[in-house]
Formats: C-alpha cells, structure tokens, sequence
C-alpha cells in the first residue's frame, strides 16, 4: 500500500486511541473526587504532568483549576492533544485515505467529530454532563474499533490501523501508571493505606481494567495492580499485551523481511523485556523512572516504524541509463 | 400562472413565464412528471422537509463537501441538494444522447486533427490563430498518438434548456470535468427519500458508472490486469471528495503527485514494500500541472518526468494533455462548424449563438449591446470571469467593455438565455428555480453517455449562476426509459 495512506492510517488510530485515554485520564480524577474523603483536595496538576502538558498549560492558564484543566483537555484548540483536536487529526487522517478505508468507518469517524464539535459550545458543563462527554468519547472510539474489526479486511490497512493503536495505547497505560505516580499522598507513610488503594482503584477502573484485576487477583495490592497494567498477558490494555500486538502486525507488515527490519527488532526487544520482567523489579527501579525509560524506548519503536514505512526515500535519476558498476 | 389546483406543496407555484420543465404554460402537468407528482403531493410539507433535512444530514456526515477556495473558516461545505428530481422522457433523452455522442466524436477528431495534420486549420475552418494564441493548446502534445487515438475520455458538456423547452450546449469541459460523485451520491439520497415513487417509475439506473470508468480506463493499457490510480491535487482541492470517491469506487488507490515517481522511464507510486509501476493514471490535476519539467517549473503539484514516460507509452493518462484545447469558450462556437467538417453532419444539440469578440462585426455588437449579454472569459470555469449584463450595474458593464477591447481574443457573449425552470423545495414550498444539466460521456472501446447527469440548480431566487462555488445546489436526474 501507498506510504502516505499507511501513514495516515497509522496517525488516525493513534490519534482516536490518544482521544479515547484522554477522556479516561479524566476519569480517574473523577472516580477519586466522587470517593475521596472530605480531607482531600481534588489534584488536576497530575493529569497535566503525565502527559507533559504543564508547560503549556501554565502559558495559557493561571492555575489548573478543575475547568481550565477541563477545557484544555478537552476542547482547547491550542493544545494539539486535547481531544477535539486528536479527533480533528483522527478526521483528517482519515479523509485523506477515504478510498482505502471502509464507508463505515469514515462516517462514524466525521459524524463522532462534528459532534464532540457542536457539544462544544452547546453545554453549560455541569460535572455530569462531564462524566457524560467523557464516556461519549470512550463509546466513540471503541465503537470506531468496532467498525474497524467487522468492516476492515485482514489486509495491510489492517495491520497498520493496529500498529498505531497499540503503540498508543502501551504509551498511554504506562502514563496511568504515571498518573498514581503525580497524585501526592498526604506522607509518605500513606503507601499501602485506604487512601493509596483508593487511588489505584481509581486508576484500574478508569483503564477498564477493575473487574479483570478482581477476577485475576481479587485483592487490590500495589505490585498486582502494576503486574496487571504492565505485565499480564492477557488484558488489552496492559503494556506487554499492547507491545506483543504491535508486534504481531509488524510481522504481519514486513513479511518475510521480519528479522532484518529495525523497527521489528527495537519493538521484539522491548516486548521480551518486559516477558521477562517481575513486578517487584519495576517497583524497585521506580515505577515513575521505569514507565519514564518505557516511554523513551516505545517512542524509538514508532520512529522506527516511520524510517522503514513512511518515509519518502529519494531516488536518483540516472536519466534511465544504468550507472556504472 | 398559477397551480390552484393542486393542494400543499405546490400551492401558489407560479410559472413566471419560464418554460417550467414540469408543467406546461396552461399549468398542466407533464408527463413525465405526472407520476411523481401525484404521489408527491400526498406528502405533507413538513414530512417534506423533514426528508429534506435528512438528506443535508447525511451529506454532511457522509462528508460529501466541496471547498471553497475564498473562503478562509469552515472550508468544508456541502452542496446542498433539492430533493425533487429532476425527470427527462426517454424520447427527449435518447436524441440527447445521439447528440452527445457526435458532439464528443467531432471534438475528439479535432483534437487529434490539432495535434497532426491540423487539416481544419489548414482548410480555414477554424482560424488557426485561434487555436495557437489559445492557452490550453500545448505544442508539447504534438505529434502524441494517444492510445486508440483518444483524448477525451470523460468529458462533461453542460447543457441548458432555453424559454421554448429545446436543449443546447452551453459549454464543453473536456479537461477534468466533476460532478459525478454527485449525480451517483443525489440518486442513493433520493432511493432513501422517495423509495415507494423510484420502486414504481422507470428511471435509468447510473450506479454502475464506476465500472464503466474503470473499464474504459483499463483499456487504455495494453496489460491484462494494469494498475489504476486516481491522481489529485490533494485534501484542499476543491472536488477532493469527488476524487477519493471515485477510487474508493473502482477499489483503486488515489494518489497525490509525491506518491509518484518516475523511475528509470517508469512511473511508479510509493508503498511501503517499495516502488509499484502504475499503468494508468486517471488525473484530475489541469495539463500543465502534471510535470514541471515538460510545462510548468514552478508547479509543486507535479511528476517530473510523468510527461516523457506518456509520450513513450508508458504509462496512459486520462483525459490526455491537451485536451484542453477544445473547452476553449472560442473553439466552442466553432463547434458546429467541427462537427460538420469532420462527421458531414448538422450538430443534433444546436450551441447558444456565440458573438466572438475577437470579430469586428461581433464586438462592435457585443460593445453596444453588452447590458443584455453574458459575456464570459475563454479559459475560466466556475461561473467566474463572467458578466450577466442584465444583471450587472452600469460599472461592471463599463469594466467588461474596457476588458474585452484591451483582449478581444479572451472573451465571447451569448445572449442572456432564460433557463428553464424545475419545481424547487424553498421551506417546504415548491418554487420554480433555474437548472442546467451536465451529462457524463466515456469514451473508451466507444462512446457511452450515462443516463442521467447532475442537474445544478441556482437556489437564489431569479438566479441564473449554477455553479456550487456561488451559491448553486443540484438536484437528482430522473432519465426514463
């Protein structure tokens, strides 16, 4: 397939999964608001910092009130992340390769943005419709995945449209990690206490990931909670999962190519790290500075996706005559 | 006249003095329309409307727009459409066709003819300055021998209706000719609008139009299975919907200029397992953009090198370069003449009579006359470059007169026709609006034209500007059998 339309594809799945993690980023500080103890203070700075948005944020705004840290993640147009402009660049992506999608997935994608474009102006943003817009914008995007399981063929388009959402996603579930990072405990004595569990409840449930973590551990540990997001194998949104994905439509992409490529040998061994990684060793590394090499590393995958696919390679005119040997 | 009779939408419809396509002057119903129309005045004006909405919505989320060059915000718009169709009898249809169908062989012929030999020019046909001072001839294509001998294969002839109901060619766009994707998106709206009237009538089916165009453009290779692409100028073009349209029709890839590239002779796109040839180019980008170096060097939208690999054979390009020449508004009134020098034929679909400025006699008239004329520029499209003279305030007049004295041989004017009018949904209630039709015709093992076309409507009231960049919408067409 043409470079450009992969590209595109690539760009417009990350871009729907970046909307989707932002709405749930918000979550988790709504699930904490709603269950916290009076004591607390609501924190919105640690949505900021996870994603390194802080810097722009503080050129923009006096100080991360729950509505300007609201509106700048959502609506602001000067935030290339916040989700109305991820869902513009999803649309534009989109419309650029229309004849190599599917019909349903370009309706879907244009309807769902010029709708979360109308709400915009339309509400008076009262916490629920909040939660409201929030969880709109998780149904869009896992209905656009839907569509893209049950329209899509099995075919390149197909594996470029998962390459983008996992290497998304693993980025953005190691930021959840983060998240648990940035919210301040009271002191540090505090690991371990209601308020700390409280916390990563909070962080589980706004991955989808609680009922699963109950069924798989039951009791809510901090290791368990870590092992679960980053290292169980099974659970679509944990890091090794979204990684082993990734790598299975990279294979898919470069064919018999597999071993030589770049790309599918930073992706491979990253994956095995982490297959042979243990929980307690995250723990004691640091969970922020472990999700922070984490990053560093999956963003060396997705360069390295774009040197060997995107990247238009120039050619030398030789004016059709061979040059000499 | 009015329509007393009929309850509802049609209440108060008055003929102005227009010929109206659906009723006659005594405000009886065509035929052809007598159907639709008893079914259609059953329908209640808000269910009506609420049919009309449901049609803007799914343009709107079908992302079936245009854009709009002068206009900075909100580029995107969508045509809007009228809901009542547009109906033409099979006998009115089947002489249009014959006529189209001569019309596209003729010019073919000429365009071919202007590349070699250039007899018509040489018999006086047609004054040979005309040609050589036209910019859309390119001596670049001299001498081309176009597979099969081709050059226009998707041409688009807009044909209006005058006060006494008789068609003629306004003009002839033979360079990249849209719409299309239109004329097939307003017939699905209109299956959903009107299913239980379609199910009963005899209309014409057009869906199949992307395979004719893919067939027609596969038979310009000589390789059994060859690779197509649909080539545009990119997402800000104006009709890039049409252009990812049509691909993703004919299951085809769409590709921009630095998707291609020419390697060792060939023309090839990019992909990511490397360099694919690509057989035939459907190229919705003008002449002289398609390689900067055989044309245009400050082009950033073209292919260097595309032009020599066409001129080698290989790779085939549709329309072919040069084509050009024969949209020219002056070649157009020559057009008759064309047709009977070549075929020996009279044209079956007259022109509007043609005053060429360039004539003495005919400027001389055009100067005087110039507050009752259309005055147009030879090369512009789009409904600009033009002057409605009975329309246009004693300054704009003045300004076209200084125009066409300084540069005679870029301007012609048609008398001031009055287009015929079709019942028009305005809030629910019909009124009479002014349309043209733009049929499509494929020219490839031969000449097919679609039955049917876009019918443009100027949705301004008293309007006689069609075109979807001033205010035009467009309407489906209904051709029975």
């Amino acid at each position: 397939m043409l470079s450009r339309v992969a590209n595109s594809i690539y760009w417009m799945n990350r871009y729907m999964e970046r909307a989707e993690n932002y709405a749930r980023f918000i979550a988790v500080n709504f699930n904490l608001i709603l269950d916290m103890p009076p004591s607390e203070k609501e924190q919105w700075e640690p949505l900021l910092a996870v994603n390194a948005d802080q810097k722009l944020f503080q050129q923009l705004f006096d100080s991360p009130t729950r509505d300007a840290v609201l509106q700048f993640m959502s609506f602001d147009q000067r935030n290339p992340n916040s989700i109305l402009c991820c869902l513009q660049q999803a649309r534009e992506n989109a419309r650029s390769v229309r004849e190599s999608i599917t019909k349903e997935m370009w309706e879907h994608l244009n309807g769902f943005y010029l709708h979360v474009r109308e709400l915009q102006s339309s509400k008076s943003w009262e916490m629920s419709e909040w939660q409201g817009f929030f969880n709109e914008i998780k149904m869009g995007s896992q209905l656009f995945y839907g569509i893209i399981d049950s329209t899509l063929a099995r075919v390149e388009s197909w594996h470029f449209s998962q390459l983008g959402r996992f290497i998304e996603r693993a980025d953005k579930t190691s930021r959840f990690i983060d998240i648990k990072y940035f919210i301040l405990l009271p002191k540090v004595a505090a690991i371990g206490s209601n308020l700390d569990l409280l916390q990563w409840s909070a962080v589980l449930k706004s991955a989808s990931a609680y009922n699963m973590y109950r069924q798989a551990f039951r009791v809510l540990a901090p290791e368990n909670i870590v092992h679960f997001l980053v290292l169980d194998r099974h659970f679509p949104r944990s890091i090794y999962y979204c990684l082993s994905q990734a790598e299975q439509s990279l294979l898919a992409i470069s064919g018999d190519k597999k071993s030589t490529g770049k790309a599918a040998r930073v992706l491979g061994k990253l994956r095995s790290e982490l297959e042979f990684t243990d929980a307690s060793e995250i723990v004691t590394a640091g969970l922020h500075e472990y999700m922070d090499n984490f990053q560093r590393r999956n963003n060396e995958v997705g360069e390295a996706i774009y040197e060997a696919y995107f990247a238009l390679k120039p050619v030398e005119h030789n004016n059709g005559e061979k040059p000499d040997q | 006249m009015e329509q007393q009779m009929i309850p509802g939408l049609f209440s108060g419809y008055a003929l102005d003095g227009f010929y109206d396509e659906m009723f006659k002057a005594d405000g009886e119903v065509r035929p052809e329309y007598a159907f639709f129309l008893s079914q259609v005045a059953k329908v209640q004006g808000e269910d009506l409307m609420a049919r009309q909405y449901a049609a803007e919505r799914a343009l709107m989320s079908m992302g079936i727009t245009f854009n709009v060059y002068s206009e900075n915000e909100g580029v995107e718009r969508i045509m809007p459409i009228d809901i009542i169709p547009r109906i033409i009898n099979g006998r009115q249809w089947s002489r249009l066709e014959e006529g189209l169908i001569q019309r596209v062989t003729a010019l073919n012929l000429f365009i071919d003819d202007l590349y070699h030999e250039q007899k018509i020019l040489k018999d006086g046909i047609v004054p040979r300055h005309v040609i050589e001072s036209s910019k859309n001839f390119l001596p670049q294509c001299k001498g081309l021998k176009p597979p099969g001998g081709i050059w226009c294969h998707i041409t688009g002839s807009d044909l209006i209706r005058d006060e006494t109901g008789q068609f003629m060619v306004l003009e002839d766009n033979l360079r990249c000719p849209s719409g299309v994707s239109y004329m097939l998106e307003n017939r699905e709206i209109l299956k959903k609008a009107f299913p239980e009237i379609l199910e009963k009538m005899d209309v014409q089916h057009i869906s199949d139009y992307p395979t004719r165009l893919l067939d027609m453009l596969q038979c310009l290779s000589g390789k059994a299975s060859p690779t197509v692409v649909v080539l545009t100028p990119g997402t800000y073009n104006s009709a890039y919907f049409e252009h990812s349209y049509l691909a993703q029709q004919m299951g085809v890839q769409l590709v921009e200029s630095s998707d291609l590239i020419v390697v060792d002779g060939q023309v090839k796109m990019r992909t990511t397992s490397g360099f694919e040839t690509v057989d035939v180019i459907y190229r919705r980008i003008d002449d002289t953009f398609i390689d900067p170096l055989a044309f245009n060097p400050q082009s950033l939208i073209g292919i260097p090198g595309i032009f020599d690999a066409y001129r080698k054979g290989k790779v085939a390009l549709a329309n072919a370069p040069g084509t050009g020449v024969a949209d020219d508004k002056v070649v157009y009134a020559y057009v008759p003449r064309i047709i009977k020098y070549y075929l020996g034929e009279e044209a079956i679909i007259p022109n509007v009579q043609t005053y060429i400025c360039e004539e003495d006699e005919s400027r001389k008239y055009v100067l005087e006359h110039i507050g009752e004329l259309v005055v147009k520029e030879a090369n512009e499209a789009g409904g600009y470059g033009m002057l409605i003279g009975p329309r246009a305030s004693r300054e704009e007049c003045q300004e076209f007169r200084r125009r066409v004295e300084a540069n005679p041989r870029n301007y012609i004017a048609q008398p001031t026709i009055s287009l015929s009018r079709v019942p028009t949904n305005i809030d629910g209630r019909a009124e009479g609006r002014h349309v043209d039709l733009r049929p499509y015709i494929l020219y490839g093992q031969k000449v097919e034209v679609i039955p049917g076309g876009l019918t443009r409507v100027a949705m301004r009231k008293g309007s006689l500007v069609v075109n979807s960049s001033q205010g035009g919408g467009s309407k489906d067409t209904w051709v029975l059998y």
